[in-house]
């Protein structure tokens, strides 16, 4: 057992405070899930005896046994598409897709079935059922291993897409979606997997459905979810030398999406943008964009930015620093509105 | 009904003619084309057949509605009742059934009401029986996608201890489909209770079996994944029934999956909207047609006196009534509700959806101001 599980605590007792990762909430989060609900069953490609590749569910087949957590052919449509089955027999499947690119393979399952199956029922058939994606770049992986896959997800009623960028929301986002009768595409940020949080666990945070301000601003209102929350707080520190004020959100839930926290502070600071990994041209920026311009057009000073990878298929590990937004990519674009209107 | 055949041992290919109880004359079959199963007892044998005429009479009259226009389309499964039928008798109520679009006939052996089968083809929603109460899915259009829901719910059943079966249906087309490699691989692996029952109707649309597998009988391609496979002739309901309950009657023991192929052949079009002529021969079609199932059983059941006039009467009649029943429910308007719309999507209630059910409330009551966009 890694050093991940040793200082895993009993899952029924709490954990004071103390530095804990977002692999290691996501971790503890499974964990105490399976304790409290056998109806919760975790499967997908070395999730067993390895505990993932990201160490997610390290040390959870030791615990509970294989009719629990086991390892499943290598096939993402076959892991989907079998889940869909437990779910409707009512267990509460959890899988993982290893890898952003890999999860295309279950593409249909999801937009065709997962996403639909409640609707063609009359919600006869629910599905319970989350499909985590460890998601984005950042982390030096070959090309397929750093995906933003968001946008065909967000583009398909039915699913719910939420993604934490913390280790306190990762655990409380993910009970949170276990628990939901909802479909949930689960995406976790690879680059923030071992940013560590002072943190006690269980925790319950802010409602997985609802945006957060993470810091309070005047200026500019930035948008950011998963990996770029990040960036964006780091923007935002360095913009408050230069007596720029920026409000930060955490979107968190990409679809639904929160308009009444995201308008309330767009109405404030009368000016936005977005950040996001994944390509620009039809991105999830644009949806935000326009929603929050066709909302809040009187009150914006300025047209809603998008600041996001470039229209390419994402580089290769020497080349991704140049692909991704960055705080200083972010200053420099807020810095070409004109602010004399101001 | 126990039938207690011992299976082949996985690493055996089935043999090329297909498995057959009874022959196209209607007479028993005897010695090795039996694969050692017993033809079933003559009440069953009756009740298929009786099963079988009311299902003919159904998709014919369906076949007709659709034509008259009172469907939106409709995918006959003329000449497959032996191993719609056949294989759907062979469960147990309370076995799980993954049907695609053209199981309506299997459907309606299932017990669903004919006016909730053809919900779909009408189009007043995507699926319209209780699939819980029936334990029989939502019909799948995307092709060989239900064969890993009926995997993934027998493994789930596994987990639980229950003892059920989940048979899925695919077609000669689908058994291209990743999705069915996925599926066959898993139940294996998994050692699920399911079976697979492939509807070899020599046509994927317009897409004959040729250019559709390499393979010399899809029952082959079970030994690669390490699961018995039979290789059945599919117009013949004595086999389709025998071979399919001991595969369920397997799988409820726990002992894996079954891969089964009934040879048979699509008589009608894909649809309603299909035009077959552009692809085979009227002749090919006639030959088939020669080899009808439910003439074969037919056949056999008079040869051994257990198909008397009084019980063709009452099947006749029980028939037509099915199909009288049908056409009335299917010239009545069906009631659809335009906000139902926003109902199902989410278990969890979402603003957005809520809003844009108000701007249809609203639109519904008062229609739309369209006037004054330049003003």
């Amino acid at each position: 057992m890694s050093a991940l599980a040793e200082a895993a605590p009993a899952a029924e007792a709490g954990t004071g405070p103390g530095p804990v990762t977002m692999a290691a909430a996501l971790n503890r989060a499974l964990r105490d899930a399976m304790a409290e609900d056998d109806r919760v069953v975790v499967y997908g490609e070395d999730v067993g005896p390895l505990g993932g590749v990201f160490r997610v569910t390290d040390g959870l087949q030791a615990e509970f046994g294989e009719e629990r957590i086991w390892d499943s052919p290598l096939a993402e449509s076959g892991i989907v598409g079998t889940a869909v089955g437990m779910a409707i027999y009512g267990l509460r499947p959890v899988v993982e897709m290893q890898f952003d690119a890999f999860s295309y393979p279950a593409f249909e399952q999801i937009v065709s079935h997962v996403a639909k199956m409640r609707n063609r029922t009359k919600g006869r058939l629910q599905l319970p059922m989350v499909i985590r994606i460890p998601c984005a770049g950042a982390i030096g992986g070959v090309e397929h291993h750093s995906d933003s896959s968001e946008a065909y997800w967000t583009a398909t009623p039915g699913l719910t897409v939420v993604t934490p960028s913390n280790p306190a929301d990762a655990y409380s986002m993910l009970r949170e979606a276990i628990a939901s009768d909802d479909p949930v595409v689960f995406m976790e940020p690879k680059s923030r997997y071992w940013a560590k949080a002072e943190l006690a666990l269980p925790v319950t945070t802010a409602p997985m459905d609802r945006a957060l301000v993470l810091r309070e601003g005047t200026d500019v209102t930035l948008l950011a979810y998963g990996p770029t929350v990040k960036t964006a707080l780091d923007a935002a520190d360095a913009a408050a030398a230069e007596d720029l004020s920026i409000e930060v959100i955490d979107l968190r839930s990409l679809s639904p999406f929160d308009d009444e926290t995201v308008g309330a502070s767009v109405r404030k600071t009368s000016r936005a943008a977005v950040i996001h990994e994944a390509a620009q041209f039809g991105g999830y920026g644009a949806e935000v964009a326009a929603r929050v311009t066709e909302r809040n057009f009187h009150w914006l000073a300025e047209p809603v930015l998008r600041i996001a990878g470039y229209d390419i298929p994402y580089p290769s590990p020497k080349l991704e620093s140049f692909h991704l937004p960055t705080a200083d990519r972010v200053l420099h674009a807020l810095a070409g509105w004109d602010w004399d209107l101001a | 009904m126990s039938l207690n055949v011992e299976l082949p041992p996985t690493r055996t290919l089935p043999p090329e003619k297909p498995l057959r109880l009874l022959d196209n004359a209607g007479h028993a079959v005897t010695g090795r084309d039996t694969g050692g199963f017993a033809l079933p007892d003559l009440a069953t044998l009756v009740e298929l057949y009786r099963r079988m005429v009311i299902a003919r009479r159904f998709d014919v009259q369906v076949t007709a509605l659709t034509r008259q226009g009172r469907l939106a389309t409709y995918p006959s499964a003329l000449g497959q009742e032996a191993c719609e039928i056949g294989a759907v008798s062979a469960l147990d109520a309370d076995d799980w059934l993954f049907p695609t679009y053209r199981e309506s006939v299997a459907l309606l052996t299932r017990g669903i009401d004919p006016a909730e089968i053809l919900v779909s083809f009408r189009g007043d929603w995507h699926n319209g029986y209780d699939q819980r109460a029936h334990r029989t899915a939502a019909q799948a259009t995307p092709l060989a996608t239900q064969a890993l829901h009926a995997v993934g719910l027998g493994h789930a059943a596994r987990l639980r201890r229950d003892p059920i079966a989940a048979l899925a249906f695919l077609g000669d087309g689908a058994t291209s489909e990743g999705d069915a490699h996925e599926a066959f691989n898993f139940a294996a692996v998994w050692q699920t209770p399911t079976v697979f029952l492939v509807q070899n109707n020599q046509y994927a649309i317009s897409v004959p079996l040729s250019r559709q597998t390499h393979a010399r009988t899809f029952a082959d391609k079970a030994v690669g994944y390490g699961m018995p496979g039979y290789h059945v002739d599919g117009n013949d309901v004595a086999a389709v029934y025998a071979v399919t309950r001991a595969a369920v009657e397997r799988a409820r023991a726990g002992h894996g999956p079954t891969f089964i192929e009934g040879v048979t052949y699509r008589v009608e079009s894909h649809t309603n909207s299909d035009d077959p002529t552009r692809y085979r021969q009227q002749r090919e079609v006639e030959h088939w047609k020669r080899r009808d199932p439910i003439e074969r059983l037919e056949k056999y059941l008079v040869s051994e006196g257990a198909l008397g006039d009084g019980l063709r009467e009452e099947i006749t009649e029980a028939a037509e009534a099915l199909a009288a029943r049908t056409r009335e429910a299917m010239s009545a308007e069906a009631e659809v509700s335009p906000l139902e719309l926003f109902d199902h999507v989410y278990a969890t209630p979402r603003r957005q959806l809520a809003e844009q059910r108000e701007r249809l409330a609203a639109e519904l009551a008062g229609g739309l101001e369209t006037s004054g966009a330049a003003r």
